[in-house]
């Protein structure tokens, strides 16, 4: 079995440009374009957020799919199940707005949508093969990657600052 | 009072911790809410290296070196684009400050035409000392006959094709000299600001350093053209001001008077709001709808045009504008131009507060328009204040929270009113200087921005200038915070090293000077160009130094820019949006000084920023040998 892709995110590369916010919002429009969803009602919504920590952190910060996820352990009306690649989702015909999830989730990913009255989140852009965040993303800040190359190319990058650090 | 850390985080003003609590208590929010809002701000904004310029874009550069776009769709690099970017902030910026001052020179055209709807000239020496630069025939000639030929004369300044601005003449022979050999010496005020634009359009110049230059010529159209005549017209139409005593900061409100308060830039308007308000019907129609009378009063650099003309007390700063409204105190927020927080609109509507609009080029939402012409001036100005006074009766008391602080202040210190004060020659300065009693003169300017604790850039630079004998220059929103904290009193000297606290106390003068609204920075360029000329050299070998602690708009770009230009080595107490091009950076930082004589540097801790200013000043004495 192939590894499944998550959004892996380098905090130290993100510039706070909120891009992939656009970006998130416009995938989830119902044109798909910027200038149509800009009028779209209800608003489409990010499910990427960009946190500012002082004096000059910039972190994106989106649903993790947890395998162990709180949220699905903890919704009370079943709402929420992982799908065959792993994602995390939540059906909006059984949320029932209790905002248990959101109660659980230790990233705080998990939004109200005002309108229809459900909890949504991240859902993986199911319609492309990367999600719109991570095209997005001018500096690379969030990487779409599988656990094994990710950490693969930080071990890498790891050996190559001892080996400098070695050499003096 | 214990406030909130985040309340007292925001500002040093007790006025303002008063006006922030206030402000939750009903809910409302101000520039600093905003500013808290819009967190994180875009990476490449604050760079400088996002491009609009032309639609194959929006391009922006990752600043990051392996990865993401290094060149925008034509090709732009960085630098391009940065460079690009900065030149555009400094035609916004000298835009502003010469229409200010076309206004001025067609104020004094209306005048001279006798079509001027109450205005008249009022310092007759300075008309003819004006007219003396343009050599304008002065003798047998009326006033109006020589302002006439003077106001033909600076109005042909902006659009003027070839040649030189007058008023660049007043630069020592060094300086005009050099910008003639760089290519800077402005033609025309309009046609360098117009040579931004077209340099910066897609596919003109893609040179960040002939940008750069570029950039300065129109900066120096702005501070030796535009700026100096808003200047000097408005000496020549209201009085050239001379040291004047006042209060500033929000207790300058009244509980019991119609409170009409001027806020913007230009003194065309507000001139005639302070004459209508003394007129004995407004006056008597104020008594009769329960008010004690009508007190004006302003905000930034309006109010600093009348402070220093008629002693008007000045409720505050850039960042108070807001407050002053939340005072629910205001019968008349009463504006012109630049500056003036469109949030205004939507505040006022929580009040009893008219928020009056009156330049045809600046309109805002939720404001009343009551269109001010120069040819109906005090017409206009009286039924303005009589909406004001009309208003009263609507104010609700039980909204009303003044905060009793205002602090007394000496202001009104123009290059005429120092020598004046020295008694008719510079030389006593210029004595104290070489004797190092005074080290040096620091023009310290600027505007407020949420991005630093307000006032406390200003406040803490300047007391550490005077420390250490530094006498200190300042205008605009510098000036209202120098104001507020008791810096332009006599009894300020106090506060300053033994070597100025002498000078100061001799003369009787504050060690920080007002010199008025942030065009008059004009009248530092002329100070400072006069004591350069008295000592034979150039300004960049005079001990002077400049600082903006707190800036935020494109005006203080342009400011910056004809300040190094001229030779004065400046501090940014925040960061300009051009750290994404190294070329720019160094520029502007270091490559400068071989060009201009001068350089910027960014300092956001103020004590630091005096510390390079201090440094700075004492390299020129010894290069000087005194």
């Amino acid at each position: 079995m192939s590894q499944p892709k998550e959004i892996f995110v380098k905090t130290d590369r993100c510039v706070g440009c909120l891009s992939c916010t656009i970006a998130c919002a416009v995938e989830h429009s119902k044109s798909k374009s910027l200038f149509g969803a800009i009028l779209e009602t209800p608003v489409p919504k990010s499910r990427v957020y960009v946190e500012w920590v002082e004096p000059d952190g910039k972190v994106p910060l989106v649903c993790r799919h947890c395998e162990e996820a709180p949220c699905m352990y903890a919704c009370i009306s079943g709402a929420i199940s992982r799908d065959e690649k792993g994602v995390v989702i939540t059906d909006t015909d059984k949320c029932i707005g209790c905002w248990t999830c959101v109660m659980v989730c230790p990233y705080g990913v998990i939004g109200r949508h005002l309108e229809e009255h459900k909890a949504y989140r991240c859902d993986r852009c199911p319609d492309r093969e990367i999600p719109a965040c991570v095209s997005a993303c001018p500096t690379g800040a969030l990487v779409y990657d599988t656990v094994d190359s990710f950490s693969g190319k930080v071990r890498k990058h790891a050996s190559r600052e001892l080996l400098r650090a070695e050499g003096g | 009072m214990a406030y909130t850390e985040k309340i007292l985080e925001r500002s040093i003003d007790p006025s303002v911790h008063k006006m922030l609590e206030r402000a939750e208590q009903l809910n409302l929010e101000t520039v600093w809410d905003r500013y808290e809002a819009m967190l994180p701000e875009c990476g490449f904004g604050e760079l400088g290296v996002c491009c609009r310029n032309c639609n194959m874009g929006p391009c922006r550069i990752s600043p990051f070196d392996d990865q993401g776009p290094k060149k925008g769709v034509c090709g732009a690099t960085a630098d391009i684009i940065v460079a690009r970017n900065l030149i555009r902030m400094i035609a916004g910026g000298a835009a502003a400050h010469s229409d200010h001052g076309r206004d001025l020179a067609h104020t004094l055209l209306l005048t001279a035409e006798g079509k001027g709807g109450g205005y008249e000239i009022k310092d007759e020496e300075k008309l003819k000392a004006l007219a003396g630069e343009y050599s304008i025939e002065t003798q047998g000639r009326t006033k109006e006959q020589i302002a006439l030929d003077l106001a033909k004369a600076v109005y042909g300044e902006f659009g003027k094709q070839e040649g030189f601005l007058q008023f660049t003449r007043r630069a020592p022979e060094k300086r005009v000299a050099l910008w003639k050999s760089l290519g800077i010496d402005p033609r025309g005020i309009d046609r360098e600001i117009v040579e931004i634009m077209h340099r910066t359009h897609i596919g003109v110049d893609n040179d960040p350093v002939s940008l750069i230059l570029q950039g300065l010529k129109a900066s120096i159209a702005d501070g030796w053209g535009g700026s100096t005549i808003a200047t000097d017209i408005s000496d020549v139409l209201f009085g050239t001001p001379m040291p004047v005593r006042s209060q500033s900061n929000l207790g300058v409100l009244k509980k019991d008077h119609v409170n009409i308060i001027v806020h913007g830039h230009e003194p065309v308007l507000s001139e005639m709001i302070v004459a209508a308000s003394n007129d004995p019907e407004l006056v008597a129609l104020a008594e009769k709808v329960g008010a004690r009378g009508i007190n004006v009063a302003g905000i930034c650099c309006t109010g600093n045009e009348i402070i220093m003309r008629h002693g008007i007390p000045i409720v505050g700063n850039f960042l108070q504008q807001e407050l002053a409204v939340i005072t629910g105190a205001v019968e008349a927020m009463i504006v012109d131009v630049q500056c003036i927080m469109p949030s205004l609109g939507p505040l006022s509507e929580c009040f009893h507060t008219k928020f009056i609009s009156t330049s045809p080029k600046a309109k805002f939402p939720g404001a009343t328009h009551m269109e001010f012409s120069e040819e109906k001036a005090f017409d206009i100005a009286k039924q303005i204040v009589q909406a004001a006074v009309e208003n009263y009766s609507l104010r609700i008391q039980e909204k009303v929270f003044i905060p009793e602080d205002k602090t007394e202040c000496m202001v009104g210190f123009s290059a005429e009113a120092i020598v004046k004060a020295l008694g008719g020659t510079l030389d006593p300065l210029l004595d104290a200087i070489k004797s190092g009693d005074i080290k040096g003169i620091a023009g310290v300017v600027g505007c407020n921005n949420p991005k630093v604790k307000h006032d406390y850039g200003h406040v803490t630079l300047v007391r550490e200038l005077i420390k250490n004998n530094v006498l200190v220059t300042t205008t605009g929103c510098n000036a209202i915070a120098c104001a507020k904290l008791g810096l332009m009193l006599p009894e300020a000297a106090e506060q300053a090293g033994d070597g100025l606290k002498g000078v100061c106390q001799a003369m009787g003068v504050p060690p920080v000077l007002h010199m008025g609204s942030c065009v008059d920075i004009s009248r530092i360029l002329t100070v400072c160009a006069a004591v350069a000329n008295a000592l034979g050299v150039d300004i960049s070998d005079i001990p002077v130094a400049g600082a903006a602690p707190e800036w935020m708009s494109e005006k203080a770009v342009s400011i910056g820019a004809y300040v190094v230009s001229s030779g004065i080595f400046t501090v940014l107490g925040t960061v300009p949006p051009v750290l994404g091009s190294k070329v720019v950076t160094e520029v502007l930082t270091s490559g400068a000084n071989e060009v201009v004589g001068a350089t910027f540097a960014v300092e956001p801790d103020p004590v630091k920023g005096a510390g390079l200013m201090i440094a700075h000043i004492e390299n020129k004495r010894q290069a000087l040998g005194i």
